[in-house]
């Protein structure tokens, strides 16, 4: 199993791609999308994603709503919000909404590493306790 | 008053407001001279008219009364003679004890108006008479008075000197006896008949006086002159209507002073009687009601004049004050406005710049992770490699800096305000300052007041104007250290904190700009020019004035005023003025 299985969300292509090359340096499997709905859509197609890496400032469905859709339908994936703004409102609406944090760009990479493994670690903890609840149900009702 | 002197040096020397203020001085002129002029001219005129009027109608009466009496006294004594030459004959008349009897008589009911009597026959010759003066058996023949006299049936001659040498006038009666004319006649005593028109006298000129046809006086005037018969002849022609007998005229008199002549026909139109009086006399009332009027229209005049001339010079410089307030007033909110833009625009930018930069360093980062692969890390220039890649990192994160800065400045971190100690937050700013200005040599001194209002504003935005403002002492202080000494201290409802420190100040020329964007005048890579601005806008928003004072080589200071409540700065007597780029002489010289 890699570190993490992260889908980065930006639609600075050359910044997608470099990106995801040193986070795969990283071991971590990364999956990109240079747009919000594109992200949707690979995430309905693929349940492998664990955090999202979400840019605040796209073109056309932007990241504060492309985030209110994910936390919609897939509420167990990690969103961590990447922002060129230094503003702390959308921050804070990002948190309010339910991202896991939040980095500004250009962000270090030991940083953001350490980020992705706190999402992936509380994400799997969420999964493990679902989990566990899930096998209580069922034990509970075996009994 | 400085203010004063500025703005009376201003209008005085400026065109707009010296025309203003002309404008105005001839507008108060006209407007209340106008209404003066005509009210006065109205007044004076009807005044006069009526006062022209009303002399006239005394004078008048007083002539017309004066006529009465003089016809009547003629007419009367005419009657006395016509009753003793009817009501006596010739003979008894004749006879001059008899006549002298009749003489005493008249003398004892009329007084002495009848100075003797005669009888005349028709050849001329007195035959008896009784009086004063030798005079019996005097021949009349050749007098003129008595070849008048023979004609009709009474007579009054004019004034004469006659044979006694004195000046005198006739009455004549006529009758007949025996189919002949005689004539009883009677002497009037000049000087009973005189006392009529003497009396007549108003004022210093006025006077009457009788004039026959031919121009003579027929009574002893007050003033002797000449009376010119072409003067006086048109009276004795009716071609002007007279009132009630009275004609009143004015024109020159003999010495061509303006004068009113009152004349009315007497004994059967051949005497005139004249009141003369100079005009100046007659209306001096007038006069001196003219003078009056005159003074006090010069004088209200002088005074309009003053008044207008005081008043336009306060309110053009009331009006100048307001103008100059109100350039101030537009500047600030230039100055605020070219803020706001330059905030949009700073925004604009550090976004677009943020995304490049962050491709940058994530390249130099995969640059950085490849370097590590194994036959990489032989190259000999691999520490170079390293380094170069580090290098666009640092500068990355610089670049990232400056953007944070500019986008601090247009939109501020967290921006919503509380209601805290400024004093706490001065502290805690001075100890996160306090291991810098130990390497600069400088030392920071507080004196805060303990009792301070709790002010309205955003933590993170005051920690940076204070932050701001200390490091730029610091910067400016980093050669020779210094002192810098923070005082804060409440003043009617306002909080004042004051940032001294003694660097070397800020030039003149530098003073304007200091809280520009973008201003700095510290070395390239050093300072962005944006830590003024960003104090100055903070400032600005929370309602709250900064402004700096500075001489070289002595120090700056600054000082940040901030409202307690409701967000406004009260009024102070000592208030800092509004707009700091333009307030004080000289500034700091350390860059924002």
């Amino acid at each position: 199993m890699t570190l993490a299985n992260v889908l980065l969300v930006d639609d600075e292509r050359p910044f997608v791609e470099t990106m995801s090359k040193r986070l795969r340096k990283r071991d971590i499997d990364v999956c990109s999308a240079h747009s919000g709905d594109d992200a949707l859509g690979l995430l309905e197609t693929s349940n492998q994603v664990e955090v999202v890496v979400l840019d605040v400032k796209m073109p056309g469905m932007d990241g504060i709503e492309t985030l209110q859709e994910i936390r919609r339908r897939f509420p167990l994936i990690e969103v961590i919000m990447l922002t060129g703004h230094a503003t702390v409102e959308s921050a804070i609406e990002g948190m309010k909404l339910g991202a896991f944090d939040y980095l500004m760009k250009p962000c270090d990479m030991g940083h953001l590493l350490e980020k992705v493994t706190e999402a992936v670690a509380r994400k799997r903890k969420q999964e493990e306790k679902i989990i566990e609840a899930r096998i209580k149900e069922i034990t509970a009702r075996r009994a | 008053m400085d203010t004063n002197m500025i703005n009376t040096a201003f209008i005085n020397t400026s065109p707009y407001y010296r025309a203003l203020t002309r404008k105005m001085v001839l507008i108060v002129i006209v407007v209340s001279f106008t209404p003066m002029i005509l009210v006065t001219g109205i007044i004076l005129r009807h005044f006069s008219v009526s006062h022209h009027e009303k002399v006239y109608a005394h004078l008048g009466e007083l002539v017309q009364k004066h006529k009465q009496n003089i016809d009547n006294f003629l007419q009367e004594k005419l009657n006395d003679i016509m009753f003793l030459a009817d009501a006596f004959s010739y003979s008894q008349l004749s006879d001059e004890s008899f006549l002298n009897r009749q003489l005493v008589a008249l003398r004892r009911n009329f007084g002495t108006v009848f100075v003797d009597l005669g009888v005349v026959e028709d050849s001329g010759r007195q035959v008896a008479y009784a009086g004063p003066f030798k005079l019996e058996k005097a021949n009349y023949a050749d007098s003129q008075w008595f070849e008048q006299a023979l004609k009709r049936r009474t007579y009054i001659s004019d004034v004469f000197l006659g044979l006694r040498g004195m000046p005198h006038f006739i009455i004549a009666a006529r009758n007949r006896f025996a189919e002949k004319p005689w004539i009883l006649r009677a002497t009037i005593d000049f000087v009973s008949f005189n006392n009529l028109v003497e009396n007549v006298r108003i004022g210093e000129t006025g006077f009457a006086y009788i004039l026959n046809k031919a121009g003579r006086f027929q009574t002893k005037p007050l003033v002797e002159f000449s009376p010119q018969k072409g003067c006086y002849g048109h009276f004795f022609s009716c071609e002007e209507p007279a009132v009630k007998g009275i004609r009143i005229t004015e024109r020159q008199d003999e010495s061509r002073r303006k004068s009113i002549y009152v004349t009315a026909l007497l004994k059967n139109d051949d005497w005139l009687l004249v009141y003369k009086q100079v005009s100046a006399d007659a209306f001096s009332d007038l006069r001196n009601t003219q003078h009056i009027a005159v003074v006090i229209f010069i004088v209200g005049g002088l005074a309009i004049i003053a008044m207008a001339f005081w008043m336009s010079k306060r309110m053009v410089e009331r009006i100048a004050r307001a103008d100059k307030e109100k350039e101030m007033m537009n500047q600030q909110v230039i100055e605020t406005g070219k803020l706001a833009s330059l905030g949009e625009l700073a925004a604009g930018i550090s976004h677009e710049i943020n995304n490049p930069v962050a491709i940058m360093v994530e390249e130099a980062g995969w640059i950085e992770d490849l370097l590590e692969e194994e036959d990489l890390k032989r190259s000999k220039n691999l520490d170079e490699f390293l380094r170069a890649l580090k290098q666009i990192n640092t500068q990355g994160k610089r670049c990232k800096e400056i953007t944070l800065k500019l986008l601090s400045f247009a939109r501020k971190t967290d921006s919503r305000a509380h209601l805290f100690q400024i004093n706490a937050l001065i502290t805690d700013v001075v100890a996160l300052s306090a291991q810098r200005a130990k390497f600069g040599k400088v030392e920071i001194e507080t004196q805060l007041s303990p009792n301070l209002p709790e002010v309205e504003a955003s933590v993170s935005e005051m920690q940076q104007v204070f932050l701001n403002l200390i490091n730029n002492a610091l910067d400016a202080m980093e050669k020779r250290g210094g002192r810098i000494k923070i005082n804060s201290y409440p003043d009617n409802g306002n909080v004042h904190i004051q940032l001294a420190d003694d660097g070397p100040g800020i030039p003149r020329s530098n003073l304007s700009r200091i809280f520009d964007p973008f201003y700095t005048t510290k070395p390239v890579g050093k300072g962005t020019g944006l830590g003024l601005s960003i104090c100055y806008g903070i400032i600005k928003k929370m309602g709250g004035e900064i402004h700096v004072k500075s001489v070289v080589d002595v120090g700056t200071t600054f000082t940040i005023s901030l409202p307690t409540e409701g967000g406004r700065l009260k009024p102070a007597a000592d208030a800092p003025v509004a707009n700091p780029p333009e307030n004080d002489t000289v500034k700091k010289g350390d860059a924002p």
